[in-house]
């Protein structure tokens, strides 16, 4: 795309010293919180070289979070598909069953390093929330996680479980009652506290630096994968699928494979009820460009610029917006998205669990609906790695009632 | 023509402090927001500030959040809040008018058409919440191209390099945001206000006026002690929803308020 010619090509090189992905990205936020971003890029630069930290989160990704998650070759899934050989990369094995907690490992020990001992969190489906509290306890912070009024009614279980993680959860009863709604409302209660307080963002979005810092924190997933996949098969796959909400688990194990310019990135939106419908959370394929929640970036909105309510099965991935890096990289060329609807993604999450054993995130369902298509137009003599990025045994009651069968 | 730097300059070559209003455009019914303006002029309003509504303002408290809604259920739009400027104008062509919002709605009208129709209307100012002067490059030029001014914020967190750029980047005014908060959070702290404004002063040339933590006559008059002017929103609009449904009240009450207001300037 012309606007991004004369550019740095080397994609390692972004984003640029002002938080830019080309055109996208920055720090788009009032003026109380720009000394707040200021203070955590400087701190946040002089950690990711400092041994003492780097130790300690490399120590607590092993010994807390369980890492490394393994690179699962699977079998009857690729028979199934008819093409290339899948590998799923597991991180529903982590602790608390998601990638979510890769950052949050890092942002609390950020935290604790900044001297705050305060941090709150938006969340959606509560995962990133649950993450958050769970850090928050190991590292004995006081927390609070802000979640839409209507999330907090479908997800009773995860505010439970915040609870008794010692969070406390604020139910957000402004706007659309979602996603997008707790993170404003988190952004309010960081400009009121922000001399104690650190806001963990759950994904590659807001403004500069989180988009780079999370993406730094779950690149680990990619880094792991790469050396996985070549000790497994050798050499590299030939693609990586993954479910992009506002992508973190996308960007974690693209990140690492930027260079690798044979391999193909490929990132799975929500189609929701589907793309024709408007009802969806698809900002990639379907949004425009524009400025939400602290970056410019792709997403959805009416022709007045007003955000407008998107629709997923998937409450990770029903949010209008998406990270700043993946709307960069689909404007270069270097990765494509794509997007799985409703139907396609349930009918996934059953394949799995009956081929494999395996219960999937419904976000992470996206993804392994779309690796099945892409495997099964594929070379035998190919492979592709989907990143299984959560665990489904939240999305029990959800897939329960569309059944039709009570469990409570 | 840059109405709002002459007007400030004016009120403080004659020693006096500048009252600014906010109210949210389309709040509570479209029909009320011209009325209004010429109403709050009447009562004494040096400078009105039109809130664009916007469906996810972040730097709001409760109180101005609902005016948001309230407005979005008649679909007030950027290009309505143009037209209001257009009809205020009809009568007034005196006092500025400022737009106060969000830079979605502006991004999505494309900056230079925003700056051309927002000139064309008759607006003399703009402050967009979410957009410090780093980010502000493409929509600044536009704006001065067509003689609107661009006025930023100073927070009690902003450093005194930063407040430098600030203020070398702003006309018109500086806005002090003077509480660590969202609008309407709490009341100000003179002694802080006095401190900082102070310490701002020695960046900047322009008037510097105050906002977010103005609720009454005495917080209006703690400002206007150390300050060029005090600006009043959520006070107004928390008025403006418990009469949300009669006109004639709202009027009559948000007329006596400013009038409160300006008496104590």
């Amino acid at each position: 795309m012309s606007d991004h010619e004369g550019q740095n090509t080397n994609l390692f090189a972004y984003p640029d010293e002002k938080g830019h992905f080309g055109v996208f990205g920055g720090k788009f936020v009032s003026e109380t919180l720009m000394a707040a971003l200021q203070e955590l890029e400087a701190e946040y630069l002089r950690l990711r070289r400092d041994d003492t930290f780097q130790e300690e989160l490399r120590r607590d990704l092993s010994e807390y979070v369980g890492r490394s998650s393994p690179l699962y070759f699977a079998e009857r899934l690729t028979d199934e598909a008819g093409g290339a050989r899948i590998y799923l990369k597991r991180e529903d094995l982590n602790h608390t069953g998601a990638h979510k907690i890769n950052n949050c490992i890092g942002q609390a020990l950020l935290a604790k390093y900044m001297g705050k001992p305060r941090i709150i969190a938006e969340t959606g489906a509560g995962q990133h929330g649950v993450a958050s509290a769970t850090v928050a306890a190991r590292f004995g912070l006081e927390c609070q996680v802000y979640m839409g009024s209507e999330d907090i009614k479908r997800q009773s279980l995860n505010v439970y479980r915040m609870k008794l993680l010692g969070a406390e959860v604020v139910p957000v009863s402004s706007g659309s009652k979602t996603l997008k709604d707790a993170m404003n409302e988190a952004m309010r209660d960081w400009v009121t506290n922000v001399d104690n307080t650190h806001y963990i963002i759950g994904t590659v979005a807001g403004p500069h630096p989180y988009p780079m810092l999370v993406r730094d924190f779950q690149s680990v997933i990619g880094e792991e994968t790469k050396r996985q996949f070549a000790e497994q098969q050798g050499g590299l796959p030939d693609a990586i699928v993954a479910c992009v909400g506002g992508g973190s688990n996308a960007m974690g194990i693209f990140y690492p494979f930027l260079e690798d310019r044979s391999v193909r990135l490929i990132g799975v939106e929500a189609a929701g009820y589907g793309l024709a419908t408007g009802r969806h959370a698809a900002p990639l394929n379907e949004g425009t460009i524009g400025v939400l929640h602290g970056n410019r970036t792709y997403l959805m909105d009416d022709e007045d610029g007003q955000i407008i309510e998107t629709h997923s099965i998937s409450a990770g991935l029903d949010y209008p917006g998406v990270g700043p890096e993946h709307a960069f990289l689909k404007d270069v060329d270097r990765a494509e998205y794509v997007a799985i609807d409703d139907d396609e993604a349930l009918e996934a999450f059953r394949a799995l669990n009956l081929l494999e054993g395996i219960l999937p995130a419904l976000e992470s369902s996206h993804a392994v609906a779309y690796g099945m298509k892409l495997a099964s137009g594929m070379g035998q003599d190919e492979s592709i790695v989907i990143n299984l990025s959560g665990r489904g045994d939240k999305d029990i009651p959800t897939v329960a009632r569309i059944d039709g069968i009570s469990i409570e | 023509m840059a109405r709002l730097s002459t007007r400030l300059n004016e009120i403080g070559d004659d020693g006096g402090k500048a009252l600014v209003a906010y109210i949210v455009a389309g709040d509570p019914q479209p029909q009320t927001t011209v009325p209004l303006m010429h109403e709050l002029v009447a009562a004494g309003v040096d400078v009105i500030e039109l809130g664009i509504p916007f469906s996810d303002p972040e730097a709001e408290g409760p109180v101005i959040q609902l005016a948001h809604e309230r407005a979005l259920r008649h679909k007030v739009s950027l290009s309505q809040c143009l037209d209001m400027v257009s009809a205020f104008r009809e009568q007034n062509e005196r006092t500025p008018v400022v737009l106060m919002g969000y830079l979605n709605p502006i991004e999505s009208m494309g900056y230079e058409n925003f700056a051309k129709r927002a000139a064309e209307a008759g607006v003399n100012g703009t402050i967009i919440v979410n957009l410090p002067p780093e980010e502000a490059g493409g929509l600044s030029v536009q704006l001065k191209s067509n003689g609107v001014e661009s006025v930023y914020l100073l927070a009690p967190t902003t450093t005194d390099q930063r407040a430098a750029m600030i203020c070398e980047a702003s006309s018109g005014f500086v806005y002090y945001v003077s509480l660590k908060g969202t609008t309407g959070a709490s009341s100000l702290d003179a002694s802080d206000v006095r401190e900082k404004v102070g310490q701002f002063r020695k960046f900047c040339k322009l008037p510097i006026l105050v906002g977010f933590g103005v609720k009454d006559a005495e917080t209006a008059s703690a400002v206007a002690e150390v300050a060029d002017g005090a600006v009043v929103g959520s006070a107004i609009v928390k008025i403006m929803a418990e009469c949300e449904s009669d006109d004639a009240e709202l009027f009559a009450r948000v007329g006596s308020f400013v009038r409160e207001l300006r008496a104590a300037l």
